[in-house]
């Protein structure tokens, strides 16, 4: 791996954005890897968000919502996981490894389990390698702040 | 409606690297209601493939999107044609129909399939959907309580079930329910199972698959001068 791997996590508001925010709390060490996104519920996500995630060359995405069952608005999370199921399999056939995107449920209390899992994820992207889409090292951090701009823009129900 | 699915990335990709500038062209009718080739498909599917040809060194071809109303018809197509010059390829996802008329509307632009266009359909639940009709151009579900033989039976019989059906599922796969049986237990419920007691005749096929392209024409609602019947 030539630089260090860069990672998005869009994050539900109600469970894994609030996890990150107990991590920071409790002072919890995780890497600094992860660019946390919030959503209203991970059911916002869409597959073509995942996508530009990596179009803009994005090494790992994580997406985190609510424990099944938990669900602020009742079934987000389950459509999520199916959605990602989706982009896992567009991934394998445009030629990414599917392992770079991950589906994970938490709830707000678990700050420890949200730095795990971006423990986890760093670790696992780190073995892969870095995305062969990652553009110029130093833009790669623009394309990122460009995804949450454009995200924010869209939550606040701009047209694209 | 036209029901149809995406094709693989790779076959799509491989199809298009060869131009160097290609738009994708979505259709608003059928195609999005199934999922396959509406605004959103199009946004997911040139996102794929630019990162599918980039991983094959080929980032310098241009893809982009866009998605009319209806693909299948001029007036529709007519909104497109100001950006067409600046493509050298079309990657339609419409149906057959729309591929084809995109083709017709410009002659010398090569126009490529993005999707498989599979049948006549309806939604049978959130995204599945399930073939209905198979335009034979001859409908005769009048004779057979509603229930189609030609798209429900796996043999497409008119005179009751073969010896495959068991239990009410047809012998092509478990799930399958045997189209004879739907029918009887539909009729049954009607109360017009007499109407078995007779042999009902050989479809026409006349209407179908036979005699090349078919052709509606209204006389009435043509535009005098521009109606053939060729």
């Amino acid at each position: 791996m030539n630089e260090e791997p860069l990672i998005l996590a869009f994050c539900c508001h109600y469970c894994a954005y609030a996890a990150a925010d107990l991590a920071g709390s409790m002072r919890l060490q995780y890497p600094g890897n992860v660019r946390v996104l919030r959503l209203p519920c991970t059911g916002k996500l869409e597959v073509n968000y995942l996508l530009a995630a990596f179009e803009r060359g994005v090494d790992g995405v994580i997406v985190a919502g609510c424990l099944e069952g938990g669900c602020h608005f009742l079934e987000g999370n389950l459509r999520a996981r199916r959605r990602v199921e989706r982009a896992r399999q567009l991934l394998a056939e445009i030629g990414l490894e599917p392992e770079r995107l991950e589906i994970f449920n938490l709830s707000s209390a678990e700050g420890t389990r949200f730095a795990e899992i971006a423990t986890t994820m760093v670790e696992r992207v780190k073995r892969l390698g870095n995305s062969p889409l990652r553009p110029d090292p130093k833009r790669i951090e623009h394309e990122v702040q460009e995804i949450s701009r454009q995200a924010e823009a869209m939550l606040a129900g701009e047209k694209r | 409606m036209i029901v149809a699915d995406r094709k693989k990335i790779p076959e799509i990709r491989d199809m298009i690297k060869d131009h160097r500038r290609v738009l994708l062209v979505g259709c608003g009718t059928c195609v999005t209601v199934c999922l396959a080739g509406g605004e959103r498909e199009v946004g997911i599917l040139g996102s794929a493939l630019r990162m599918a040809l980039r991983l094959q060194n080929r980032g310098d071809v241009v893809v982009d999107e866009c998605t009319i109303e209806r693909q299948c018809e001029d007036a529709f197509i007519d909104l497109l044609a100001p950006r067409v010059s600046d493509y050298d390829a079309i990657c339609s996802l419409g149906c057959g129909a729309g591929v084809q008329a995109l083709a017709e509307r410009f002659p010398k632009m090569p126009v490529y399939p993005g999707l498989n266009t599979q049948f006549m359909g309806i939604l049978e639940s959130q995204g599945v959907w399930t073939e209905k009709c198979a335009g034979c151009g001859n409908c005769r579900l009048g004779e057979f309580a509603g229930i189609c033989p030609i798209t429900r039976c796996a043999k497409r019989l008119f005179n009751g079930p073969c010896g495959g059906s068991r239990d009410g599922k047809c012998e092509v796969h478990p799930d399958l329910g045997c189209g004879w049986q739907l029918i009887y237990d539909r009729a049954a419920n009607l109360g017009i199972l007499d109407r078995f007691e007779r042999i009902v005749p050989p479809h026409d096929w006349s209407t179908g698959l036979d005699g090349g392209p078919r052709k509606v024409v209204r006389e009435d609602q043509c535009i005098a001068g521009l109606c053939s019947r060729g």
